[in-house]
């Protein structure tokens, strides 16, 4: 499965300055895996040393945040779009 | 009843109107909860009257005390109204590209405003009062990302008015900004019928918050993460400026004139409805849209009003 994943304006400096890059993977820590073998100077700001999902990213596929879905076993397919954000808050 | 003593008596107990005939799907029924009707103007009212009158039961509020807050509008604008009907002084933190509408509101209500950095956003508004609340200890920092009687306000008021006037509620679903609503409408509605399914709406993360230097300076709001938010909510969905702006022209059909937060609460409704196969959806109208005129979001050639949305704050 290839996916779109579009990098918010803080990560993209380590991703070759890229806005939407592609990655392969069926879920998506298979995605992230991928991304850190293209870009390794991306794996602090997408997991944790743990290997979890770093607190302040909020992942969509879609339109739809993963927290909810899994998480990193979250699913993807073919011609998803995984968006990246940092986490902020209104009010 | 004939009349009420206080303005402050008319916060919160507001209409629930059946608006089905925008819903996509014609087996789910949606209702929409009208939160402008409150005197400040928002659902923020509720949060502001009981951080205030917490505060004054349990002592951290005195009279003439300064009561300090950072918001994008509605909430300072719900605070300025309270602290000025009960003689407070109060100095509001807004990031400087909020509708012109919202400042003079807090103006009228003699409300003392500190700008913050457009490119901050909210949570750069945040940081700066927690500065000035380090400054002056004598002042009340209501901080509503963290106080308690913010979903409080949502638990004791809009949960179980939502639950009088609906019980066969099936779907709950409201933007997520500080987390008031989503937290305490939610536990309410879960501890009535623990099937109720409680969905989050997000805006994007766009231009506005596009000065955080790492991801270190994200902010998830504590009354989310102390009340176990990430249990509580079934989905999140994210939706863009066009969606809310055209949402919020849709909800003129009805007669509903609201602010672009309940447009982007209703394009979340939508998802929602296309996906279940039959249900009751209650979903919260934050605001009027009355603060957002300037914006021409409902006249504005679509195209040029989102672009505009990119760059201001409307959550």
């Amino acid at each position: 499965m290839t996916v779109e994943v579009r990098l918010p304006n803080i990560l993209r400096p380590m991703a070759a300055g890229e806005p939407i890059v592609t990655a392969e993977g069926a879920s998506l820590r298979e995605v992230f895996d991928d991304l850190v073998r293209q870009y390794p100077a991306l794996r602090s700001s997408l997991l944790t040393p743990d290997g979890e999902m770093h607190r302040h990213l909020n992942v969509f596929v879609n339109d739809d945040d993963v927290r909810y879905l899994g998480k990193l076993d979250a699913k993807v397919g073919d011609a998803d779009t995984v968006t990246l954000m940092p986490a902020v808050a209104g009010g | 009843m004939a009349h009420y003593d206080s303005v402050l008596d008319t916060i919160g107990n507001t209409p629930l109107v059946d608006i089905s005939e925008l819903s996509p799907n014609p087996r789910v029924r949606v209702l929409i909860k009208l939160e402008g009707v409150n005197p400040g103007g928002s659902v923020k009212d509720r949060a502001a009257k009981c951080m205030i009158e917490e505060a004054e039961k349990n002592g951290s509020l005195a009279p003439g005390q300064r009561i300090l807050e950072s918001s994008s509008g509605n909430t300072a604008a719900g605070l300025a109204m309270i602290a000025r009907v009960k003689g407070y002084p109060f100095t509001a933190v807004v990031p400087e590209n909020v509708s012109v509408e919202r400042t003079k509101l807090l103006r009228a209500f003699g409300a003392e405003i500190i700008s913050s950095p457009a490119a901050e956003g909210s949570n750069g508004a945040m940081r700066r009062a927690q500065a000035l609340a380090k400054e002056h200890p004598d002042w009340f920092f209501s901080y509503q990302y963290g106080n308690p009687a913010n979903p409080k306000a949502h638990y004791e008021g809009t949960g179980p008015e939502i639950w009088r006037d609906c019980p066969e509620v099936t779907h709950f679903v409201t933007g997520l900004g500080t987390a008031g609503t989503i937290i305490g409408v939610g536990r309410f509605l879960k501890e009535r019928n623990p099937s109720v399914s409680i969905w989050a709406v997000q805006p994007p993360a766009g231009e506005t918050v596009e000065g955080l230097k790492s991801l270190e300076e994200g902010f998830i709001p504590p009354v989310f993460t102390d009340n176990d938010g990430y249990e509580l909510v079934d989905r999140s969905r994210v939706v863009g400026p066009r969606d809310s702006i055209e949402w919020s022209r849709r909800l003129t059909e009805v007669g509903i004139f609201a602010g672009i937060s309940t447009g982007a609460a209703m394009a979340g409704v939508a998802k929602c409805a296309k996906e279940i196969d039959e249900g009751t959806i209650v979903t919260v109208s934050p605001d009027g849209g009355w603060k957002y005129l300037s914006t021409d979001v409902w006249t504005g050639d679509l195209d040029d009003v989102t672009e505009r949305a990119r760059h201001e704050l409307y959550f």
